[in-house]
């Protein structure tokens, strides 16, 4: 058979395809996806930074509007990795739409690169843009850059992972709104994004270590003040751990075809 | 003969023993097996609900099929998915589009997600050719319904598919459209493109296709040649306008089961289309013999139409 009809090993294009439409979409509603995350991300410096914050003491050394930056950050990247994944891949559900990247020769791992690629770069993105309003409010120092890259895209990556699944999980908008209003909010609320969990008492510190995101906090203010609640490993080593499940998440999902085939 | 040859001499589409049998127990499809012809146009018939949309499905990798085995040009669905896949393209029955999305960017997208590099001339083209040239910056949530069609052939075509399903392609079209649409899809068979389309638009079928498959609950209960299919089936009525009114059939006339008509003013025979050569120039002799005057005669073939309801409703 003619070179011509052989189709390539890996789906460049397709992948590009789907990347480059998912940018489309966050280019268009720019307003929602980034002045807002913004603006909200403000207003907490307003209230935390300037008029509470100037009334508490420092945390382990950094003064307090500065402490919450990474909490901060990380609040939005999982809101926003979140509800840009899910709605990425429940858009196309619910208008039926996916029916032509059903039927494209396009393999799983592809769709997941294009889908959860340009909802982790989305993320990526709005994460930079909060550090930079950030540093207009606080002084803002970065001890390990570059383990703050690997903690913020991995994050990204994990959280876009796991919005893609809810996505898919979906049967409606409000099921769409669910996990992160209702799992997701408090775990990061009570996952140290504002406070150190040294300054808990006793039996809510304990608690407070079974919730995942204690770690991811942690890991990441980390890179920034060098301090941190947990060991720094283990902090890496849950967020690949929530990684992995994700991952495994979505080869169940394509394998058996839930909720995308009949 | 290497697997390379194999490949090339491999029909379009074929498909062994497909059974789908949904999540709900709904059983859409039972033990389909058929050949699609490279290059033909073939129309999928049948009343709704009877699984053609199934069948499409599972072609194009849309559904999981609960038995069987599908080749596209010799290429397996399941095992060898990419190659099956980029070489069809599907125009889905619904209007599911990106509405915020350009035509330009629509079609773009569909290119790139069949593997394909940009090729704007191709795309120019394709456009051109569905008149949707003038329209490729709108956005698709400002088209009329019958754009937003063409829009969908138009992606379907923006990967220069090989193999090109339409699934109910003039559903809620108006003529124009239609017209528009047929003549299309004879530009695409000129070019060797391989077309299935699914219609409960006998006219539709009659129009277009080389051979026809009717789909029944589940199961094709015909495939043949269009014009096979109507020669054996169809059924051709003679009517004789009769000078004098008549109360009875005149008993020389008893071997054509003649019956009266309108008041004894007309005499009508009804025979099968295949056996037509001999009958009724015998029968017009008949009548001369016997003096029986008409002053007008005609005859009507019966349409696919009046075909199928027979089929269906025979395993009803």
């Amino acid at each position: 058979m003619s070179t011509a009809t052989r189709f390539p090993a890996f789906n460049r294009q397709g992948v590009l395809a789907i990347y480059r439409f998912e940018m489309a979409r966050a280019r268009r509603t720019l307003w929602q996806s980034l002045v807002t995350p913004v603006i909200t991300t403000s207003l907490y410096f307003v209230v935390f930074g300037a008029a509470i914050g100037s009334r508490m003491s420092e945390v382990d050394g950094v003064a307090y509007g500065a402490f919450i930056v990474p909490g901060l950050m990380m609040l939005a990247l999982f809101t926003e990795s979140l509800s840009n994944a899910s709605f990425g891949i429940y858009l196309p559900r619910f208008t039926g739409t996916i029916y032509e990247v059903l039927s494209a020769p396009v393999s799983p791992l592809e769709m997941v690169l294009g889908y959860v690629g340009a909802a982790a770069t989305k993320s990526v993105i709005l994460g930079l843009v909060i550090l930079a309003t950030a540093t207009f409010f606080v002084p803002v120092r970065i001890l390990h850059p570059g383990w703050m890259a690997a903690f913020l895209v991995l994050t990204a990556t994990t959280f876009s992972l796991f919005g893609f699944i809810i996505g898919i999980w979906a049967k409606g908008f409000e099921q769409l709104q669910f996990i992160p209003m209702l799992v997701i909010t408090p775990l990061t609320f009570l996952g140290g994004a504002f406070y150190s969990i040294d300054m808990l008492p006793g039996a809510w510190r304990t608690f407070s270590l079974f919730n995942p995101v204690v770690y991811l906090i942690s890991g990441f203010r980390w890179s920034f003040y060098g301090t941190a609640d947990v060991g720094v490993a283990l902090s890496l080593a849950m967020t690949l751990a929530f990684f992995c499940l994700c991952l495994a998440l979505v080869w169940w999902i394509f394998r058996t075809g839930y909720r995308l085939k009949s | 003969m290497d697997r390379a040859a194999h490949v090339e001499a491999a029909p379009a589409i074929s498909i062994a023993g497909l059974a789908k049998t949904y999540a709900s127990g709904l059983q859409a499809l039972k033990r389909v097996d058929l050949e699609i012809r490279r290059g033909e146009i073939f129309a999928l018939l049948g009343p709704n609900g009877a699984g053609k949309t199934t069948l499409i499905s599972v072609v194009c990798g849309i559904v999981t099929p609960t038995a069987g085995r599908v080749l596209v040009e010799g290429h397996d669905i399941v095992r060898d998915y990419r190659a099956a896949r980029s070489k069809i393209g599907l125009v889905p029955q619904e209007l599911h589009t990106d509405m915020f999305e350009s035509v330009w960017g629509t079609v773009r997208f569909s290119r790139g997600l069949f593997g394909l590099p940009p090729d704007a001339a191709h795309l120019e083209r394709v456009l051109r050719d569905l008149s949707l040239w003038e329209k490729r910056n709108d956005k698709i949530m400002t088209l009329s319904g019958g754009m937003k069609r063409r829009v969908l052939i138009a992606k379907a075509l923006a990967h220069e598919p090989e193999i090109l399903f339409l699934d109910e392609p003039t559903a809620g079209v108006d003529v124009e459209l239609r017209r528009d649409m047929w003549a299309l899809v004879r530009r695409l068979r000129e070019r060797g493109v391989t077309i299935i389309l699914t219609t409960h638009y006998i006219e539709e079928a009659e129009e277009m296709a080389d051979r026809i498959g009717v789909v029944s609950k589940g199961e094709l209960i015909v495939v043949e040649e269009k014009t096979t299919l109507m020669k054996k089936l169809g059924k051709k009525q003679l009517t004789l306008h009769l000078e004098a009114p008549m109360t009875a059939v005149p008993a020389g006339l008893a071997e054509w089961n003649l019956v009266l008509a309108n008041g004894g003013t007309e005499l009508e025979y009804t025979f099968l289309a295949s056996e037509e050569r001999a009958a009724i120039p015998a029968l017009l002799r008949r009548l001369g013999d016997l003096g029986v005057a008409y002053k007008d005669l005609n005859t009507h073939q019966s349409s696919l139409e009046d075909i199928f309801v027979t089929l269906v409703s025979e395993r009803a």
